[in-house]
């Protein structure tokens, strides 16, 4: 991965703690697997520049990341979703602040072999139908999904099961995480996934947005329908604009760290947030995440500067249709 | 017999031991895993089930579609490598001039030395797209035939190579009689001088079989990782080896279910080249002819 340098001038003015003088001390993170990469990420370009900094990332999933955090066993949880009622009610029952930092969104794609011409979209009942645990040993051909489609056989590419895009597919499209069947080709490494996909002309498979804007021209998107029209009228194709804006559902979530207020006031938690914001534009992209852009993180900034406490995402019925610039304003 | 002959004896002797040692070392972890595995799995499951999916959470445990995938893939290998190996090492025994020979054989065995990541890459970027070209696009990008036929010229070298050694070590006078009554050379080659070399060419078949059975890099890059009880050629599969290192790579906990089915299905690999090694040295005793 390419040492990233700060951007521009943002690390000089923000802080009395610029790279001159040694930062040291620990920086405890736990939760989400989905979000780890992109901490684990930040933490190692962070190790460069402050050596003495010991950052730890740990990895019980998003519940278990807020669990520590109300026990204050944590500076930062990871998330890959919106802390709950429950647990802002918990938080502030222990007197507990927080600072809310969404770092990027998360877009799974669905694909199929360039030199598939039938598949137009899928609705999300039809890729829960293929899915779904039932399904297996039993939708093997395209025709059973849709009766247009050809009698040949469906050829099933996905994310292996330690992965989170495998949890996060199954939750979305299936109803329930880890839900799935098993007899697909079934690869934590998204080469595999891209390679198979883009040989096999009755191929179908998913995996994350990025490794589909890396591979564009082996591959062929489909758009998915969620048969809401609130969110978007029909099929939506999943773009770097319709997984911010939210339409693109339920295949695209934001994701978040939320950090302990009173841990800010130690150096070492505050330099590196304040990197996390600085350099989350390009680590996301690097992991295979899409980054909130430029201007997000600005504000992003200016929210860790004021310490603005609580959660805008809670209060959220959905996360379709947010608008990332009027919710950090 | 001095003190420096005494130590000398006892380091060879543990020299012996460290190989005797470390294979037992290996059945034993093997088994003990093992153990824990069909503690909770039944073999009877194990060994009938037709679906294997045990790292999702309707867990099946059905070894048959790792093993088709094996069994599959070794075939392909196996009518690539013997028939063209056979040929070879009849050509180089009893056709070919001695000069051609000394430079051939040497030359084909660097087959056995290219690395298999490398055979991997060549199935996956160069075989399956050229089998696509001339057979249309019903091939998978994944599938057995292609890293099947690559296998097979990476075992072509151990048929081709032992059983030439085989042909070549039966005695001149055989050949000599076999003229003296008149037989063509085609008759000799294959009426008496294969039979006569019956149990070395037997020997080097089994050997590459379980070579091909235990391949795993080929396999891995280029066949696919999907488990399916199925003998199509043209889609992916996954082999026992492949298995293996899918969960080997993967974040599968120690100690879990998921662990330890690569266990079993190391025991059933190894079960299956012990056997195969064991009728090798059958065949060895049973046909060899004994020469004065």
């Amino acid at each position: 991965m390419a040492a990233c340098s700060p951007k521009g001038g943002d690390q000089n003015t923000n802080s009395n703690d610029s790279n001159t003088s040694v930062v040291e001390g620990e920086v405890l993170i736990d939760g989400s697997s989905t979000v780890y990469p992109v901490t684990e990420a930040v933490a190692e370009e962070f190790n460069i520049e402050n050596p003495k900094v010991k950052v730890t990332v740990g990895v019980s999933g998003t519940g278990g990341g807020f669990k520590k955090l109300i026990r204050k066993e944590i500076d930062v949880a990871n998330a890959s979703r919106p802390i709950s009622k429950d647990e802002i009610a918990q938080l502030n029952e222990a007197k507990i602040e927080f600072i809310e930092l969404p770092v990027a969104f998360d877009g799974l794609a669905v694909v199929v072999n360039p030199g598939n011409t039938f598949v137009d979209y899928l609705t999300v009942e039809e890729l829960k139908m293929i899915w779904s645990p039932e399904a297996q040993g039993k939708i093997t051909k395209w025709n059973q999904i849709r009766a247009s489609w050809p009698d040949k056989e469906i050829h099933l590419f996905g994310a292996g099961t330690a992965s989170g895009t495998f949890d996060y597919f199954t939750e979305a499209i299936v109803g329930k995480a880890k839900s799935s069947r098993g007899d697909y080709t079934a690869s934590e490494d998204d080469n595999v996934l891209v390679q198979g996909v883009s040989t096999d002309p009755l191929a179908l498979g998913f995996f994350g947005l990025e490794y589909y804007l890396q591979n564009k021209d082996i591959l062929k998107l489909i758009p998915v329908d969620d048969k809401n029209d609130t969110n978007g009228k029909g099929a939506i194709l999943p773009s770097e604009e319709t997984v911010k804006n939210g339409t693109y559902q339920p295949l695209s979530r934001p994701l978040f760290i939320y950090v302990l207020k009173e841990s800010v006031a130690k150096p070492a938690v505050k330099s590196f947030v304040q990197f996390y914001i600085d350099n989350a534009a390009d680590l996301v992209k690097d992991v295979g995440y899409v980054s909130l852009g430029e201007s997000n993180y600005k504000l992003l900034s200016d929210r860790l500067k004021n310490g603005k406490s609580g959660s805008a995402f809670a209060e959220l019925e959905s996360n379709v249709g947010i608008k990332m610039e009027d919710i950090l304003k | 017999m001095n003190l420096k002959e005494k130590i000398i004896e006892k380091l060879l002797l543990f020299c012996a031991l460290v190989t005797i040692f470390t294979t037992a070392g290996i059945i034993g972890v093997l088994l003990i895993q093992t153990f824990g595995f069909f503690s909770e799995v039944s073999i009877i499951d194990f060994l009938t089930d037709t679906e294997w999916t045990p790292l999702f959470s309707n867990k099946r445990f059905g070894i048959l579609p790792l093993l088709s995938g094996t069994i599959l893939t070794t075939l392909i290998a196996v009518a690539v490598a013997v028939p063209l190996g056979l040929t070879i090492a009849i050509y180089l025994s009893e056709y070919a001039n001695p000069t051609f020979r000394n430079y051939v054989k040497p030359a084909l065995e660097v087959l056995a030395a290219v690395p298999t990541v490398v055979y991997g890459f060549f199935a996956l970027e160069f075989v399956t797209p050229l089998l696509q070209s001339i057979f249309g696009s019903g091939l998978a990008g994944f599938n057995a035939i292609s890293p099947g036929i690559v296998m097979g010229i990476m075992i072509l070298p151990l048929v081709s190579s032992l059983s030439e050694d085989a042909l070549y070590a039966v005695p001149k006078n055989l050949r000599e009689g076999s003229y003296a009554l008149g037989s063509t050379k085609y008759q000799t080659a294959w009426k008496v001088i294969f039979p006569a070399a019956f149990s070395g060419i037997s020997v080097s078949v089994i050997l590459a079989i379980s070579r091909a059975i235990g391949e795993t890099m080929i396999v891995a890059i280029a066949a696919g990782q999907q488990p399916r009880l199925t003998f199509d050629p043209t889609v992916p599969i996954e082999t026992m080896t492949t298995y293996i290192v899918q969960v080997s790579m993967g974040d599968v906990p120690h100690n879990s279910i998921e662990y330890r089915t690569i266990f079993a299905v190391g025991i059933m690999l190894f079960v299956i080249t012990f056997l195969l090694n064991n009728l090798s040295f059958y065949l060895k005793k049973r046909y060899q002819e004994v020469y004065q």
